[in-house]
């Protein structure tokens, strides 16, 4: 990618110190662009400058037109994944100052259809997700009448909570290898919220939901290189949960 | 509309070894010597069919094995075939949950201390995987000697 270099430098009085780095963005619009270009601004950073907030002051001083996707700024929407100097991060939990580089380079996630510059189309995840039945299946519940609640031992919680962290920001299928060539494959996000749910003892959906896994671009795509786990901001650990997931489909565990 | 870009990495994203730890180099690895591997076996099938021509032929091709690019080949083929053997062991037991650490509640930061300590990218498996490249190493400087020893 990147031909096509736009530079840009702040029209406004911005103080354009030492600390200050170059941001390049990758451009591209789904409408009108064949391929996408980079614009490279000049943002003042301070030693607590995330990357988002860097795009952000482009955004609001030298470009408005960047379309980048944010919310909590806090890493707990998951909505501000891409690649920032080739690693799959979120933008809000990344600071400019552990880059260690003076050049910032900031481009949407790979695997994901591109909406507009750094924004990219979750359709496809969202769709997966809901498909693993991310929820608790049993027939009574705990608001009928005459039932009650279901107690868990902190053991209990312990085999599902790491899994239930997920904020559904994608960097784990941007960064799997399968994902990169089968268009199908369930990816990491799905592979470990089906997990999450077999592993909860309140839950009787297994055996549905190991049928739903157990197909040609389900868990067995899965050649475990761990690069999902490598890239999770949340410590999930995707890598894990599809093998303990896979051990269930060969007969390892009940 | 204009079609969307779909922006998989693709062939080029998933044989590129660099980013992601040495689980990601022991991938790349495992699948590089998995198709090595399954060359050498045709190649090989090849090499034996060429007896049904009678010993002539058969003299002949072996001729071309005692070559020193053959014996590289074949010291090559040693390496794959030991580290392929070896990680895929490490893979398979993982592939059923064996060894690929214990889930337990992630703590802030997040970062990549808490896999490596009790997750899926554990020391051991780490281990594994450089005693695969030790092994295959070592098997290969044995080939060596013995290809091209007297
Ligand atoms: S498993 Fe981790 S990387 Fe994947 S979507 Fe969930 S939080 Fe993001
Ligand atoms: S803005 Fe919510 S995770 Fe980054």
């Amino acid at each position: 990618m990147a031909v096509e270099t736009i530079s840009k430098t702040p029209e406004v009085s911005v103080p354009i110190s030492s600390n200050s780095i170059i941001l390049r963005i990758s451009r591209f619009n789904s409408k009108t662009d064949s391929s996408p270009t980079f614009a490279e601004f000049k943002v003042p950073v301070q030693k607590w400058t995330t990357v988002l907030e860097a795009i952000l002051f482009v955004k609001q001083n030298l470009d408005h037109s960047v379309a980048v996707r944010y919310s909590c700024r806090q890493a707990s929407c998951g909505s501000c994944g891409m690649q920032i100097n080739g690693k799959p991060s979120l933008a809000c939990y990344t600071k400019i100052s552990e880059l260690n580089s003076n050049v910032v380079t900031v481009e949407p996630m790979h695997n994901f259809p591109i909406i507009r510059d750094l924004a990219v189309d979750f359709k496809q995840m969202f769709a997966t997700h809901k498909k693993m039945k991310p929820y608790i299946v049993r027939e009574d519940s705990e608001v009928t009448p005459g039932t009650k609640e279901f107690l868990q031992t902190p053991e209990d919680v312990e085999k599902y909570l790491q899994f239930s962290y997920c904020i559904k920001c994608g960097l784990c299928n941007s960064s799997c290898p399968t994902m990169a060539t089968d268009t199908s494959f369930i990816g990491p996000q799905g592979l470990a919220q089906a997990y999450r749910y077999v592993a909860d003892n309140r839950d009787d959906g297994k055996k549905e939901r190991l049928k739903i896994i157990d197909q040609s671009h389900g868990i067995w795509r899965c050649h475990f290189a761990g690069s999902c786990s490598h890239v999770c901001p949340k410590g999930v650990d995707p890598a894990m949960a599809i093998q303990l997931l896979r051990g269930y489909l060969l007969g390892f565990r009940k | 509309m204009a079609e969307r870009m779909s922006n998989r990495e693709g062939l080029r994203g998933m044989a590129n070894p660099a980013r992601y730890g040495l689980e990601r180099v022991a991938y790349w690895l495992q699948r590089l010597s998995g198709l090595g591997l399954l060359a050498y076996l045709i190649g090989h099938i090849y090499e034996t069919s060429s007896i049904v021509n009678g010993k002539v032929a058969w003299d002949k091709m072996l001729e071309l094995t005692q070559t020193t690019q053959g014996h590289l080949i074949l010291t090559l083929v040693i390496g794959m075939c030991v580290f392929h053997t070896a990680n895929g062991i490490r893979v398979m037991l993982g592939h059923g949950g064996i060894g690929v650490g214990k889930p337990g509640q992630p703590e802030y930061p997040y970062d990549k201390s808490q896999r490596s300590a009790t997750g899926s990218l554990n020391y051991k498996q780490r281990l594994c995987i450089w005693v695969s490249i030790a092994l295959a190493a070592l098997a290969m400087m044995y080939g060596m000697a013995v290809l091209f020893g007297d």
